[in-house]
């Protein structure tokens, strides 16, 4: 088991997408820590020749017609966007 | 039967009034409107409520259908076309949910008129429903107190007569525990029961939709309407559907229930205890079988649950960048920054912390020691219920080690409040069905009266029997007549 203490609440904040307050990434390091050191205890458990569970009810290659239906109008689609036109969300630029 | 009286009554009472023609359905949804005006103000339950809409629906109701004409609650979670659906999220503050999701378009194709959008945590992640971006709701028993969580308004107005049943979501315990803290019923059916199609995701393979009802039988009722397979939720179950009310009545005698000597840890409350052996005696009394067993990995249950369920959150949680819905901040420079300021400004500290917590159990290097680990001992915790049921036909235990919290009490404290799910996290993570059911009452420090949750599981697909135990039990106490002094 990992040492818990190697949480960086910065650098995972990061990854995540999410800005953290100095406030925040303070609390966090610490609520955060506790939760992990109480998580280390899976460490003790024997889960030799387990097979991890994804879900707790094995299903696979689940199946359906492919065939086109009513859903969305664009117009629909578009209802909740923060910004859109034409017909299109915007987005944020993301090439020079 | 005076309008004031309707809102009291349960489900399957006010069935045979709107079909006899004793009352309309426009007069039931005049009255619960009264009834909520009345208790709204005291308790917060509510996010939003659309009284007319209701009542051109009510206008319409079809009272030959099974649930004609019942205004139910809706937890904020789940999509009812072209009303809000904001999970309690400054996120989603603005968010009209573009189609129904399956279980309401069973619901309304039921009859039932989903009425009002309940509290909750932001995003179902809570005990307490003290992390709702919107407000704190009280709980009608003592209003110094919580309701229990994430499903609290969902439990508090059925508890409080402002709703006759509501819908909520159960990823930990989300509808178990509020269920136990108001003193009412609530039901988590086994993975897969209920279509997940149009329920906001928190952690796919844990989460299910199901009823909060006043009743058993209500409780058999909302399940008749809400389950089975659906094409758009390739996790459901392909399995036929039973008439969950078929077993309502049948004696209980024979019936094996196993009380896993891991559930009675000295962390329960006094009260609590009590309530739960009374119940164990009172089960025997009916004729039902009991003896202690052993689910060896259920300390374990806790740990592996804040791992799977915050790595499940943190991906699932992804998809509000602010592009397509949701909030979206302004003026920044690049899009990490569009990202990294849109999510910090939609999302509570509650949410952020597991988002972090998931992210981290998910990066290179931890990986395997908490991701792959977890869903290593889940197995371990499934095998446990597995050996158990061929033992045994149902387990029985508290479903919360204490009655409700103080308001603010365990705030500061996350893994307190996580610890708080011992006795129901188990049941997500094997996939059982299990339910809550009142069991008593502990007197508080200030001589409020706090109910105590008896909790029912059965293994997967299992609900009518466990529906048929608990009713049994119901019906031989009047703990469900109780109603808090409102």
């Amino acid at each position: 088991m990992a040492e818990t203490t190697d949480l960086d609440v910065a650098y995972v904040a990061r990854l995540a997408r999410l800005q953290v307050s100095d406030d925040e990434r303070r609390t966090f390091q610490a609520q955060l820590g506790d939760v992990l050191r109480y998580a280390a205890k899976l460490a003790e458990v024997n889960v030799q020749d387990v097979e991890a569970a994804a879900h707790a009810v094995p299903m696979f290659n689940v199946f359906r017609e492919d065939r086109p239906r009513d859903w969305f109008t664009a117009d629909e689609a578009l209802q909740n966007a923060p910004r859109s036109a034409n017909d299109l969300f915007i987005v944020t630029k993301v090439v020079e | 039967m005076t309008a004031a009286e309707l809102p009291a009554l349960t489900i399957s009472e006010l069935q045979p009034l709107l079909r006899g023609g004793a009352v309309s359905p426009g007069e039931v949804v005049d009255a619960l409107q009264s009834r909520i005006s009345e208790i709204e103000p005291q308790i917060d339950a509510y996010i939003a409520l659309d009284f007319e809409a209701a009542k051109h629906e009510a206008n319409a109701a079809d009272l030959s259908l099974p649930l004609g004409g019942i205004p139910i609650a809706v937890k904020d979670i789940i999509s009812v076309a072209g009303q809000r659906c904001t999970c309690a999220s400054r996120s989603l503050s603005n968010y009209i949910a573009p189609y129904d999701a399956t279980l309401i378009r069973k619901l309304k194709a039921a009859g039932a008129i989903p009425l009002g959008r309940t509290n909750m945590d932001e995003f179902a992640m809570g005990s307490s429903t003290e992390n709702s971006s919107v407000k704190i709701t009280l709980n009608p028993w003592d209003k110094s107190r919580v309701p229990g969580g994430s499903s609290g308004g969902s439990a508090a107005a059925v508890a409080a007569g402002a709703a006759f049943g509501a819908l909520g979501t159960d990823t930990g315990g989300s509808i178990r525990q509020p269920a136990a803290f108001c003193g009412i019923v609530g039901l988590k059916p086994s993975y897969g029961r209920v279509s997940r199609f149009g329920v906001v995701a928190f952690a796919s393979s844990l989460d299910q939709a199901g009823p909060l009802t006043k009743t058993t039988r209500d409780a058999a009722l909302l399940m008749n309407a809400i389950a089975g397979v659906d094409p758009q939720d390739s996790t459901s179950l392909p399995e036929p559907v039973p008439d969950y009310t078929q077993l309502l009545g049948r004696e209980i005698r024979g019936i094996r229930i196993g009380l896993p000597k891991e559930y009675t840890t000295d962390g329960i409350d006094p009260q609590v205890k009590a309530a739960v052996d009374a119940a164990v005696t009172q089960l025997q009394a009916l004729g039902a079988e009991i003896s202690e067993l052993s689910l060896p990995h259920t300390e374990y249950a806790v740990a592996v649950y804040y791992v799977l369920a915050t790595a499940e959150a943190s991906a699932n949680l992804a998809r509000f960048d602010g592009v397509r819905y949701g909030h979206r901040t302004e003026g920044v420079a690049n899009l990490v920054e569009h990202y990294e300021r849109t999510r910090a400004e939609g999302f509570g500290a509650e949410v952020k912390r597991r988002i972090i917590l998931g992210t981290y159990v998910l990066s290179s290097g931890y990986y395997d020691a908490f991701y792959l680990r977890a869903q290593k001992v889940r197995e371990l915790i499934r095998r446990d219920f597995v050996e158990a049921f061929k033992k045994v036909d149902l387990l029985i235990s508290p479903t919360s080690p204490v009655p409700a919290f103080k308001i603010g009490e365990r705030t500061a404290d996350p893994l307190q409040m996580y610890l708080a799910d011992i006795f129901t996290i188990a049941a997500n993570l094997a996939g059982i069905c299990a339910i809550s059911l009142p069991c008593g009452f502990a007197t508080s420090e200030s001589g409020t009266q706090l109910p105590v949750g008896l909790q029912l599981l059965a293994s997967s697909l299992d609900e009518a029997r466990l529906l048929q135990v608990a009713h049994a039990f119901e019906q031989s106490t009047d703990w469900h007549q109780r109603r808090p002094p409102l």
